[in-house]
């Protein structure tokens, strides 16, 4: 058995698992985080990301004794004292969801795509930056459009700040 | 997934030692295939040795034009590498076309080259920089070091430190990739040192792996441009066929995929 100790969400959180668990069975069953999806068993759908030491990953294909010690950021964390995220509220406000089951790993995917890009994203590098994630409703349009329209919105927040 | 036991290397001596006392282990890198593999059930090491946390292993350090890129670099810090960028940008491209942004948050230039899919991206640019890969034992020449399908010169427990190149004066990588997978369908490295010195590594392609081809290096020995490619003939004997694509067309692909880099490098 593994003793997995790690941050999620910026709690310290403990638990024990099989040495085969996967960081998302790991954060769903144990911690009980069910925002972060399983849609396929072939690391190809991207409805598992969360941000593992701030970078986007795969919580489908790494153990969580891999993930041991790590800092992790689950949908769940993203919005603060009842404020939705920038990506969150873009997501909401441009529909960037059908049925909403991709919907977290989109939504994680795009806040690290805004967080290497910046200013610097366009419909093309958004979409390539899509490569990982599926939609099965296909609705990737508004994914896109609502995308694009936190990276203004979290510029614009930046700017303000600066 | 099979039960298996999971270990952290913090050294390679560590990991080695690890390895030892091991029935059947495997080292784990970033995983991105070995993980997938085991939860098809399709690999059942008894132990994982994980070797992303070895400061050994880590780390880009480029000394004029030799490039030296820890094996437990991830393809993210290799594709967003500025002091690679400087030298051989061309790594640098390869690198941020493999997999998706969180497969190239974890998997690691050492992880490819050790697994040598034939498929996989990294091996073609191995064979056409001429690079050292640098072992915790001793240093293979990149033309000894890929041998078959998923088989490398690697002994058993050997792991790989670092990988080590002169940066060529230009280079070029282009792949057709499989429009599901991104796998490379056929993918095409090359690299000019200087007029009679030209290297062509293709992936995706050889029914035994990565190969260079001797036909397409000597007409751009000759004469460094696309349109030296275009008398070529590329054998498809021994190509890869599959539901992607024939063996001839793949023949067809070699020769657009080198014509492309020429002209890109």
């Amino acid at each position: 058995m593994a003793k997995i100790t790690m941050t999620v969400n910026g709690r310290q959180v403990a638990g024990t698992c099989d040495d085969r668990t996967l960081l998302v069975h790991f954060i769903r069953e144990n911690l009980g985080l069910t925002g972060t999806h399983v849609g396929c068993d072939t690391t190809q759908c991207g409805t598992c990301v969360i941000l593992m030491d701030g970078q986007s990953v795969k919580s489908c294909s790494i153990l969580a004794a891999q993930a041991e010690g790590s800092a992790i950021t689950t949908i769940e964390g993203l919005a603060q004292q009842g404020e939705l995220h920038p990506v969150q509220a873009a997501f909401n406000a441009h529909h960037g969801l059908q049925c909403g089951f991709c919907t977290p790993g989109m939504v994680m995917t795009a806040v690290d795509m805004i967080r290497r890009h910046g200013g610097n994203l366009d419909e093309g590098r958004v979409r390539a930056e899509l490569e990982g994630n599926i939609c099965r409703c296909t609705g990737y349009h508004n994914i896109v459009k609502a995308i694009l329209a936190a990276a203004a919105a979290m510029g614009g927040a930046r700017q303000a700040a600066e | 997934m099979y039960e298996t036991n999971y270990h952290r290397a913090s050294s390679i001596d560590e990991a080695l030692k690890l390895m030892g006392s091991s029935a059947e282990g495997k080292y784990l890198s970033g995983g991105m295939t070995l993980i997938p593999t085991m939860k098809q059930r399709l690999a059942a090491p008894s132990d994982l040795i994980d070797l992303r946390h070895i400061a050994e292993m880590k780390g880009i350090a480029v000394d004029g034009r030799t490039v030296t890129i820890g094996a437990a670099s991830t393809h993210e810090e290799v594709a967003t590498s500025d002091r690679v960028k400087a030298v051989c940008p061309a790594l640098c491209a390869l690198a941020s076309h493999i997999g998706d942004p969180h497969v190239r948050h974890m998997g690691t230039v050492g992880g490819s080259v050790a697994n040598n899919d034939p498929a996989a991206d990294y091996p073609a640019a191995i064979l056409a920089l001429d690079a050292m890969v640098v072992t915790d034992r001793r240093e293979i020449k990149a033309g000894d070091f890929f041998t078959g399908l998923f088989e490398t010169a690697l002994s058993d427990g050997e792991i790989i430190i670092a990988i080590r190149f002169e940066a060529p004066e230009r280079a070029s990588y282009q792949k057709f990739a499989n429009p599901a997978s991104r796998y490379a369908m056929t993918g095409v490295f090359v690299a000019r040192r200087d007029a009679g010195d030209v290297r062509v590594a293709v992936t995706g392609a050889g029914s035994n792996g990565v190969f260079r081809h001797a036909g397409l290096e000597s007409a751009l020995a000759g004469n460094w441009s696309p349109d030296a490619v275009t008398n070529v003939m590329v054998d498809p004997s021994d190509l890869l066929s599959d539901l992607h694509a024939t063996a001839p067309y793949r023949a067809n692909l070699i020769k657009v995929m080198a014509r492309r880099a020429v002209a890109a490098a």
